[in-house]
């Protein structure tokens, strides 16, 4: 054996074949779950849109230049995103960490915690980018005018379930319990999910709840959707665009830092 | 490549290094001191029992091989990498198998052992032989595509095995290998990792189980308090520490305490063995004290487990 093989190839600091392996993990799963998650994911949003569309929107008819409907079918993308991205990332990050010590398992390979937390929140940003098209697809049959700029929502949709995937896994690491998730979600997601622009303009809220929504990043989401399907505003867009990468960052990094300070004694 | 850096791993630990090595390791969580200056080294090819009673440190000590708990102090070398520096190289040449199951119940045999073959980055090419291999090692070809859940636990545990196989390390970390399951799937098991010791992989096996450290290992290294308390081959631990012969006497606790008593006086060693109080290195008992003990002594032969209660105390915390 000569000297040059004598050290093995030195592994890099992030690899994408520990996020293969969880991906072919994911994928394993997905097969026999994808017709629930699928029905969940889809049908979800699709009974908001239709309830508030046809609900409201027999007593709203139009919000600034939208058709009520059309305003909430662009809306409802965001909370689809929040939904399919989120809970995944609470409850699969706590199940599998908790009761199945999957990632112990993976972690005992030559796999690191940020290649592991990475890899399953690519997973869970790449699905909820697709499921979270369902209501400008179900829009569409009921009025929604199809523009070239709605092919920019599933990169819209990708980043904002990448940050919150994060954050759901984050709070998976912080949670002392499976049920303290009540106070995460009661407390934080449905507050996110109401004031996002989603069903009003948040135009109308007061003055202080309008400048807690700029803090939000479903309400970014929500605005570039908008903007993508009706017409784009270069500069904000690239904000708004920069609030969900931002958050995404800061969100990979503070679920990084907890489910190494779990998973690592 | 997996292959290659096995190959490469063997190669550096034949030419001489030990495929384990810890100098001086220290953990604490918190105020409690789990492993307390703790020395082992293991040499590369022998299956190495690691013995020692629950909370001796057994546990946290495979973490630490795995960079899955860090050490406060000293230093740990892995098949020549540094841990936990180098852990992720370490890692893909060695193969864990954990107490804990944490087998992915959902999916079917292979579909754990396909995930894992990705994890341990074996070649995309040489992905489904390396499945089949493991299969076939735990005798699962047949139950592949059944659901981990449908497993019965003895599968289970073969199929445990097999996922830190499929690469084909140099090394095995075994913790509790067997622990709760029935006799006859433990003897089942015990030829599994006997296959592994006989084609030269280096295993380490953590173990509370007298009779699977003896049947297994090459060596045992004995753990209490977070260190090694001895250490050598099940034969020679138990020549030292318990002699040859043991002889047991039995009768109500007054009797029990004198036995003891006189047996200690003449400086050998002891030990509770439920009703009865057995007398160690008994081949050494002097005519006198032969004669104070009284003729109801029951002989046997010394083993492990006399070597166990001798060394880490009667009591378990």
């Amino acid at each position: 054996m000569t000297a040059q093989t004598e050290r093995a190839p030195r592994l890099r600091r992030f690899e994408m074949a520990p996020v293969r392996g969880i991906w072919r993990h994911e994928l394993a799963l997905y097969k026999r779950y994808w017709k629930s998650q699928s029905f969940a994911s889809m049908v979800e949003p699709t009974f908001f849109l239709l309830a508030f569309g046809y609900g409201f929107g027999s007593m709203v008819a139009v919000i600034g230049n939208y058709r009520y409907l059309d305003f909430v079918a662009t809306g409802v993308v965001g909370t689809a995103a929040l939904f399919t991205s989120v809970f995944p990332g609470m409850f699969n990050g706590y199940i599998r960490r908790v009761f199945q010590h999957t990632y112990d398992g993976m972690l005992a390979a030559p796999v690191d915690v940020h290649e592991l937390v990475t890899g399953e929140a690519l997973w869970i940003a790449a699905k909820s980018a697709v499921y979270s098209c369902t209501p400008i697809v179900v829009g569409m049959f009921f009025g929604l005018d199809p523009a070239p700029g709605m092919l920019l929502v599933p990169f819209v949709t990708f980043f904002t379930a990448l940050g919150f995937g994060l954050f759901g896994m984050w709070t998976s690491s912080v949670v002392p319990s499976i049920n303290s998730f009540d106070y995460v979600i009661t407390g934080v997601v449905t507050p996110l999910f109401l004031i996002a622009g989603t069903f009003f303009p948040i135009d109308s809220l007061p003055d202080w709840a309008q400048k807690v929504s700029y803090l939000n990043p479903l309400y970014h989401c929500v605005e570039l959707v908008r903007d993508a399907v009706f017409g784009l505003d270069p500069l904000a867009d690239l904000g708004h665009l920069a609030g969900l990468i931002a958050f995404a960052a800061l969100m990979w990094v503070i679920a990084v830092r907890g489910m190494r300070r779990r998973l690592i004694a | 490549m997996t292959l290659q850096r096995t190959r490469i791993a063997a190669a550096r630990a034949s030419s001489g290094a030990a495929a384990i090595s810890l100098r001086g390791v220290v953990k604490r969580f918190g105020d409690f001191t789990a492993v307390d200056g703790l020395d082992l080294e293991v040499p590369t090819g022998v299956c190495l029992g690691l013995l020692g009673p629950n909370g001796a440190g057994k546990s946290t000590t495979m973490k630490m091989l795995t960079a899955q708990a860090i050490a406060d102090e000293g230093e740990i070398e892995v098949l020549g990498f540094r841990v936990p520096r180098e852990s992720k190289r370490a890692r893909a040449a060695m193969g864990v198998v954990p107490q804990q199951d944490n087998l992915d119940e959902e999916l079917t045999a292979r579909e754990n052992l396909e995930v894992f073959a990705h994890l341990y980055r074996v070649p995309r090419g040489a992905r489904r032989q390396a499945v089949d291999d493991a299969l076939e090692i735990a005798h699962l070809t047949g139950r592949q595509l059944t659901k981990v859940d449908d497993l019965s636990g003895g599968m289970r545990r073969r199929l445990l095995i097999a996922r830190g196989l499929v690469h084909r390390p140099a090394l095995v970390l075994l913790d509790e290998p067997t622990v709760g399951l029935d006799p006859q799937v433990r003897a089942e098991l015990w030829g599994l990792i006997d296959g592994l010791r006989a084609r030269g992989t280096t295993v380490l096996m953590s173990t509370h189980y007298i009779e699977e450290a003896e049947r297994l290992a090459d060596e045992c290294a004995l753990m209490s308090h977070g260190r090694v308390i001895a250490r050598g081959s099940p034969a020679d631990l138990v020549a030292e520490y318990a002699g040859d012969r043991v002889v047991e006497h039995y009768g109500p606790p007054d009797r029990l305490t004198e036995v003891e008593r006189l047996a200690r006086a003449s400086g050998l060693p002891t030990r509770r063995t439920g009703p009865s109080v057995s007398v160690l290195k008994a081949e050494t008992i002097p005519p006198s004290l032969e004669d104070e003990l009284g003729p109801d002594g029951v002989r046997r032969a010394a083993n492990l487990e006399d070597v166990f209660v001798v060394l880490t105390g009667e009591r378990v915390e």
